[in-house]
C-alpha cells in the first residue's frame, strides 16, 4: 500500500494545481450557471463546500459496509440526502437567494465533483483525510465561483454584493454596465481566459496537441 | 396542439439545456471530441429524458405533491421535499434499465454507447428537466414535449460542437488554450448564436 500523502498536500493539491473546474473538468454546469452576481456564488459555493465534506464523512464511515454493486446508488442516496437538508436549510433562512438559484441548488446532487470526490477517493480512505480532500475540492471550486462572480457582477452591473462600485452613468457615475456579462456566453468566455491564464502560468498543465504537424516547410 | 410544439421548439432552441441553462455541461464538454459518440450520446439523452421527465412528473403529482395524498384522508402531507430522492432514483432505474434493454435487443447499439450509459445517471440536465419541470408545473404531456424537445436540443448542441472540434484539431492554438479553453470559446460564441433564439420565442 504506497504512504498517504500528507494531510496539507491532501489540502493544498486541489485548490489550484489539481483544481475541479479548470482541471479535472468537473462540476462546470453550476459553476457557470449561478455567477450572474456574487451573493448567488457565494451561497452554492458555501453549499457545495458543505454538501461534500459531510458526504465525503458519511461515505468513508460506512466505506467498508457499502457493497460494490450498489455503491453508486448508495453514494448518490447520501448526497441528496444532504442536498435535500441544504435546500431545506436555505429556503428557511435565505429565501430570497434560494428563489434566485433556482434548481441549481438540487443539481448539487447531479455535481460530478461531489461523486467524483466520493467514489474516488473518501471511498478509499479513513474519515479525516476525506473531509480535508472534500474540503480542498470545495474551496478549489469556490475560488472560482467567487472569481468569475466577482467579475461579472463588476462589470455587468458595477455592484459587488449589491453594493455599487463603479458609479453607473445613467445615476450620474462614468460607469457603462456590459450587458453581455450578464447573459449566458459572458460566463463561457470568463472561464475560458481562466483557464487560459491559468494553464499559461502553470505550462505542464497544458494539453498536448491533437495532431503533430508534419515536418515539412509548408507544415509550421 | 399549437402550444405542445411551441413548447418542443422552446425547449430545443430558446431553452437549450447546456448552452443556456450550462446543464449538462460536464458530458457536453468531455464527450464532444468525436462526432460519433457526440451523436451517440445525443441519442441516449433523447430516449432517457423523454422517458423520465413524464414519468418523474407522474410519480410527482401521484406521491410527492402537497395534497397527492388526500383520497386517504390525509390532505395536510406534504412530501414534496422528498422530490430529489425520488427523481434521482427513477433516473438511476431508467438508465440501468435502458441499459438492460439494449444489451438483449440492440447489442450494437449498445456496444456503441455502452460507456455513456451509465454516465446518465449524474447527468445535469435529465434532472433538471425534471426539477424545471415540477416548478414550472407542467401535465404529463407537456412534460413528455419538454423531456422530447430538451433532449433533442441537447443532441443538436453537441453534435455541432463536436463537428467544430473534428476541424479544429488541426489549427494551431497558444498551448494554454488547447483543449479544454478553445472548448469554452466554442461554447460561448454557440450560445451567442442560440441566444438569437430567443428572439424567436418571444411573443
Amino acid at each position: 500500500m504506497p504512504p498517504r500523502p500528507s494531510l496539507l498536500r491532501t489540502f493544498k493539491g486541489p485548490l489550484v494545481e489539481g483544481n475541479p473546474v479548470t482541471v479535472q473538468i468537473l462540476g462546470i454546469c453550476s459553476a457557470l450557471a449561478v455567477t450572474t452576481s456574487l451573493d448567488t456564488a457565494v451561497t452554492m459555493a458555501v453549499s457545495l463546500t458543505v454538501v461534500l465534506v459531510l458526504s465525503a464523512a458519511v461515505v468513508s464511515l460506512i466505506r467498508r459496509h457499502i457493497p460494490n454493486a450498489i455503491r453508486l446508488i448508495v453514494q448518490i442516496a447520501i448526497v441528496a440526502s444532504m442536498v435535500i437538508v441544504i435546500d431545506q436549510i436555505l429556503q428557511a433562512w435565505f429565501f430570497e437567494i434560494s428563489l434566485r438559484l433556482s434548481v441549481f441548488v438540487g443539481l448539487i446532487t447531479t455535481n460530478c465533483i461531489v461523486l467524483g470526490r466520493t467514489e474516488s477517493f473518501a471511498r478509499q480512505n479513513p474519515p479525516l483525510p476525506a473531509m480535508i480532500d472534500a474540503l480542498g475540492n470545495g474551496l478549489g471550486y469556490s475560488a472560482v465561483l467567487i472569481v468569475i462572480g466577482a467579475i461579472r457582477e463588476l462589470f455587468g452591473a458595477g455592484t459587488l454584493f449589491g453594493l455599487t462600485v463603479l458609479p453607473l452613468a445613467e445615476e450620474g457615475g462614468w460607469f457603462t454596465p456590459l450587458n453581455l456579462m450578464r447573459l449566458a456566453p459572458s460566463a463561457f468566455f470568463l472561464l475560458a481566459g481562466l483557464v487560459w491564464a491559468l494553464r499559461s502560468v502553470l505550462p505542464d498543465q497544458a494539453e498536448p496537441p491533437e495532431t503533430i504537424p508534419p515536418d515539412v516547410p509548408e507544415g509550421r | 396542439m399549437q402550444d405542445l410544439a411551441t413548447l418542443f421548439v422552446r425547449a430545443m432552441f430558446v431553452e437549450n439545456m447546456p448552452l443556456t441553462f450550462f446543464l449538462g455541461l460536464c458530458t457536453f464538454l468531455a464527450l464532444s471530441r468525436r462526432l460519433e459518440s457526440a451523436i451517440g450520446l445525443g441519442l441516449a439523452m433523447i430516449g432517457v429524458m423523454g422517458i423520465t421527465v413524464p414519468l418523474n412528473q407522474l410519480i410527482y403529482t401521484a406521491v410527492l405533491a402537497p395534497g397527492a395524498w388526500s383520497w386517504a384522508g390525509l390532505p395536510e402531507i406534504d412530501l414534496s421535499y422528498l422530490n430529489l430522492i425520488a427523481f434521482i432514483g427513477l433516473i438511476a432505474g431508467t438508465v440501468q434499465m435502458l441499459e438492460m434493454l439494449l444489451e438483449r435487443f440492440a447489442p450494437s447499439v449498445h456496444a456503441s454507447l455502452g460507456v455513456f450509459l451509465p454516465l446518465l445517471t449524474v447527468q445535469c440536465a435529465i434532472l433538471g428537466g425534471s426539477l424545471f419541470m415540477v416548478e414550472r408545473r407542467y401535465d404529463t404531456v407537456e412534460a413528455l414535449v419538454f423531456g422530447l424537445g430538451s433532449g433533442a436540443g441537447f443532441a443538436i448542441a453537441v453534435a455541432m460542437l463536436a463537428a467544430v472540434r473534428t476541424r479544429l484539431a488541426y489549427a494551431d492554438l497558444p498551448a494554454g488554450l488547447r483543449g479544454l479553453g478553445i472548448t469554452f470559446l466554442l461554447a460561448g460564441m454557440m450560445s451567442l448564436g442560440f441566444a438569437s433564439f430567443s428572439q424567436m420565442g418571444a411573443p
